[in-house]
């Protein structure tokens, strides 16, 4: 679905990712972890479109994206998350989740003056949406919230619930488990693998808790130094004494 | 063939250097504000116009020559705009930088105000009286007060790069232009750099006011009239680029002289009404093409 | 009797030129309230718009460029394209940088527009403009050609303002809380954040150049110096500030009410002796920027607060909530 080819990211004098090659099979939940300083995060945001690689490629279904602005990636299907939680404060959490979908008319200032029931009518489908997005998340009674008034764990569920406000085909998670608590975890945990089981995404993932990557992921792509270290099933890829090698002499993760 | 370069020479070249010079002072003090303090200050332009009158003032009761008292112009314009950050800037230290704008916006006018309301708006002479150009090489001619207004730009700019380059506050003041974050965290005293800047800006800002009325004369607009080229120099030299502001300056200067040029058949290339649209032109130029400047600027 | 109709009149032209003023703030709103971006050549647009009205309706002269004799909503139409299109080059070459190159490039658009009115003789009769430009309903007896003049100008605003209140009750408003409340996350929701800065500051643009219009046909003269930076612009920033700005009613409430507080105090000056009545005009607008300033810092929120999008109300109405929340 997605491939990476020769990727490289230079910042000045520091080489971040280093001809890195992997690819995020159609269906997978896809983990990509590593020690710090690995280059996940550099990796990750070339493939969201926000830092522009040196060189190398990124193919997503048979078209080179490298480059392209993220809101261009989101109408190809690339939906992102935030690690830290991107809410828009001072609007309500339905608003949130409206502002989402493609294909709203009444984005068109010109549309809202002259063709009021089309915009009424793909509003009140949209406002369905989030409503039902809402109900997934059970945090339908926070729907007139602002935002920014909600916990750091009903953010991270606002985040997830953007992704589905659109049909996304490849659903790319910052970070979904970080500063949040291990019911709220395991929850998060669940929703993802009911939205990879019943609406078809494709999930990759940079995570640091390892118990989260083990029970989601297959495979895991284990980056160090800014390339492909391995990559396979959390069991193998525990084992493989590179892996340790990797994870011991950069410091443990976090 | 002497006619010809002479002509080039006296009346667009040095018109062009003298010009750029003092553009360049006031674009010094413009690309520091803009690099340390983060904002497009409106009010700089004013800042050049309260110098020449300070100046202007000086001059009458001493009788004094404009560069005796250039210096004293210099620390009354410092005064003022230390206060007007304290009183008008600082208060938004934590606020998004367009807030600055805005208040430097007001604080064009308001200082235009006081000023054409304590000296009235009728063009004032700083030098009374016709120069005579002095003549070397039988055929460039140069007026005594641009070789004089060319010198004093010199002094100021190796004194500012002294500044900048050897002393304590100088080197603070490129490390939070370059990342104020990191210029935090290693402990720089943020408020003494912007005062600083300040200082600085305004003392160039002034000194140019001063200059220009030299040259020409003193009106109330005349710092209007240096703000967009004065911003394009910046933009132009890069911002946060104290050295590009000075390349920046002397390009603009020159460019505008040289855009009235007979260059084909006989005729102005531009119409002399349109100088001001020489540095717009430039300014919007980079800002297609190269928005960082020559000089690697910042772009936010 | 006589007093008390000069008077009227007074008021009837008081109430014009603040609902011309009102249509330039609502033109600010959308850019600054709404877009976040800093308009600071106002002044341009609104002459753009003055002139291009005035040289489309004028009959034929020797004087300028003219001799169309357009009616007068073709001529309208014309002055908020050309501002428009203007409008749209500036855009695509600001936007995608930080609000302060916008400002300093719409200063300078601003400046150069004034040079091209007082360089171009053959087309805007240089520094002594172009006069003779008719005023609708002249025909009509006093002071019922004044009066629907104002009619004219309050229904524009109120149309404006349901336009505008349309507009930020609609996705489109929604999606420009959402780019000023958090641009990655708008990107990362697939909304081209240039498209909309856009969208926003060419409309804005547009109404200020109807505005200039107005004033041209209203005054039956526009030359350079009507649109000094200092009325055209600075005046309205004042009112939007004043008024609360995100705020269509502020916005319009602003204009009326800086525009009265203007027009009042240059009569009070203009009955001093000659002397003193030019100078305590500076008093006056020293005055007007102390109270940018005092505003920007003690009561940023302005007279009328922003109120936060209409589908939060109407989503609170549902569920039996206050719309009123803190906004900070």
């Amino acid at each position: 679905m997605l491939r990476v080819e020769n990727l490289n990211m230079r910042f000045g004098g520091l080489q971040a990712v280093r001809d890195c090659s992997f690819e995020i099979e159609a269906g997978t939940i896809t983990g990509l972890i590593g020690p710090n300083g690995a280059g996940k995060t550099t990796t990750f945001n070339m493939i969201v479109g926000e830092l522009k690689p040196t060189s190398g490629r990124i193919v997503f279904e048979g078209e080179d994206i490298a480059g392209l602005p993220a809101y261009k990636l989101f109408h190809k299907g690339i939906v992102r998350t935030f690690q830290i939680p991107h809410e828009f404060g001072q609007m309500t959490v339905l608003e949130n989740l409206m502002v989402v979908p493609p294909d709203q008319p009444g984005e068109r200032l010109f549309v809202n003056w002259i063709a009021r029931a089309k915009v009424a009518a793909r509003e009140r489908q949209v406002r369905q949406r989030a409503e039902e997005a809402l109900e997934f998340l059970s945090i339908s009674h926070l729907r007139d919230e602002l935002a920014g008034n909600l916990s750091g764990g009903q953010k991270k569920l606002l985040e997830l619930g953007r992704t589905m406000m659109t049909d996304a085909r490849l659903v790319l998670l910052d970070e979904p488990g970080a500063g949040v608590n291990p019911t709220l975890l395991l929850k998060i945990r669940d929703m993802i693998s009911e939205l990879h089981r019943e609406r078809g995404y494709t999930f990759c993932l940079i995570e640091h808790d390892m118990d989260l990557i083990s029970s989601l992921c297959d495979p895991v792509i284990v980056l160090a130094e800014g390339c492909v270290l391995t990559q396979g099933k959390m069991e193998d890829v525990r084992r493989d004494p590179e892996v340790l090698d990797a994870y011991l002499g950069g410091g443990e993760d976090e | 063939m002497i006619d010809f370069i002479g002509d080039l020479v006296n009346f667009y070249l040095i018109p062009g250097l003298v010009l750029g010079s003092i553009y360049a002072l006031g674009a010094i003090g413009l690309t520091m504000t803009f690099g340390i303090l983060r904002f497009a200050n409106f009010a700089h332009g004013e800042t050049m116009t309260l110098g020449a009158y300070f100046a202007w003032t000086l001059v009458q009761l001493t009788g004094w020559h404009p560069i005796a008292v250039l210096p004293i112009a210099m620390g009354l314009t410092v005064l003022v705009v230390l206060g007007i950050d304290r009183g008008f800037y600082k208060p938004f230290r934590a606020s998004p930088t367009i807030m600055l704008v805005i208040a430097s916006f007001g604080m064009m006018l308001m200082v235009r105000s006081v000023v054409q309301f304590i000296w009235g708006v009728q063009m004032k002479a700083m030098v009374p009286g016709i120069q005579m150009p002095v003549v070397l090489f039988d055929w460039l001619r140069i007026s005594p007060k641009h070789m004089m207004i060319i010198a004093s730009v010199l002094v100021l700019m190796f004194a500012v790069h002294y500044l900048l380059t050897y002393t304590k506050i100088g080197k603070a003041m490129r490390a939070m232009s370059d990342s104020p974050e990191l210029a935090r965290l290693t402990g720089i005293n943020t408020e003494a750099v912007i005062r600083a800047t300040w200082i600085i800006g305004a003392a160039l800002a002034a000194a140019a006011g001063v200059l220009l009325a030299v040259d020409t004369h003193v009106e109330t607009m005349m710092g209007f009239k240096l703000l967009l080229p004065v911003f394009a120099a910046t933009i132009l030299g890069g911002i946060g680029r104290p050295y590009g502001a000075v390349a920046g300056g002397l390009v603009i200067g020159m460019a505008e002289e040289l855009s009235s040029y007979p260059w084909i058949g006989t005729e102005p290339l531009l119409n002399p009404g349109y100088k001001a649209g020489v540095a717009f032109a430039i300014m919007v130029a980079m800002l297609i093409w190269r928005p960082s400047g020559l000089f690697r600027g910042k772009v936010y | 009797m006589d007093q008390t109709y000069g008077i009227f009149l007074y008021v009837i032209s008081l109430l014009t030129m603040g609902g011309i003023y009102a249509i330039l703030a609502l033109g600010l709103n959308i850019q600054w309230g709404f877009t976040g971006l800093f308009n600071a050549g106002i002044a341009g647009f609104y002459a753009i718009g003055a002139y291009v009205s005035a040289i489309l309706t004028t009959a034929p002269t020797a004087r300028h460029l003219g001799g169309y004799e357009m009616p007068y909503p073709v001529a309208f139409a014309a002055a908020m394209i050309v501002a428009g299109i203007l409008a749209w080059g500036v855009g695509r070459i600001c936007l995608r940088l930080r609000s302060d190159y916008l400002a300093i490039a719409t200063i300078g658009i601003a400046e150069i527009f004034r040079l091209i009115l007082k360089n171009e003789t053959w087309a805007t009769n240089g520094p002594r403009g172009v006069s003779m430009v008719p005023k609708p309903f002249a025909t009509l007896p006093e002071p019922w050609n004044h009066l629907a003049f104002l009619a004219m100008v309050l229904v524009t605003v109120a149309a404006i303002y349901l336009a505008l209140e349309t507009a930020r009750k609609s996705p489109w408003g929604r999606v420009m809380t959402a780019i000023r409340e958090n641009e990655p996350a708008a990107r990362a929701a697939g909304k081209n954040v240039a498209r909309f800065r856009m969208e926003g500051f060419v409309f804005g643009c547009m109404l200020m150049a109807l505005a200039g219009a107005y004033t041209s046909h209203y005054l039956k003269f526009i030359g350079p110096n009507a649109t000094d930076p200092l009325t055209a612009t600075f005046l309205v920033w004042v009112m939007l500030v004043v008024g609360g700005s995100a705020n269509n009613k502020g916005a319009i409430l602003g204009a009326f009410l800086m525009w009265t507080v203007w027009s009042a105090t240059e009569i009070l000056t203009s009955r001093l002796p000659d002397d003193l009545s030019i100078r305590t005009a500076y008093v006056r607008i020293f005055l007007i920027g102390l109270v940018l300033q005092i505003v920007l810092q003690k009561f940023p929120r302005g007279i009328l607060p922003e109120q936060r999008l209409a589908s939060s109300a109407k989503a609170a109405e549902n569920t039996g909530r206050p719309a009123d929340r803190p906004s900070t």
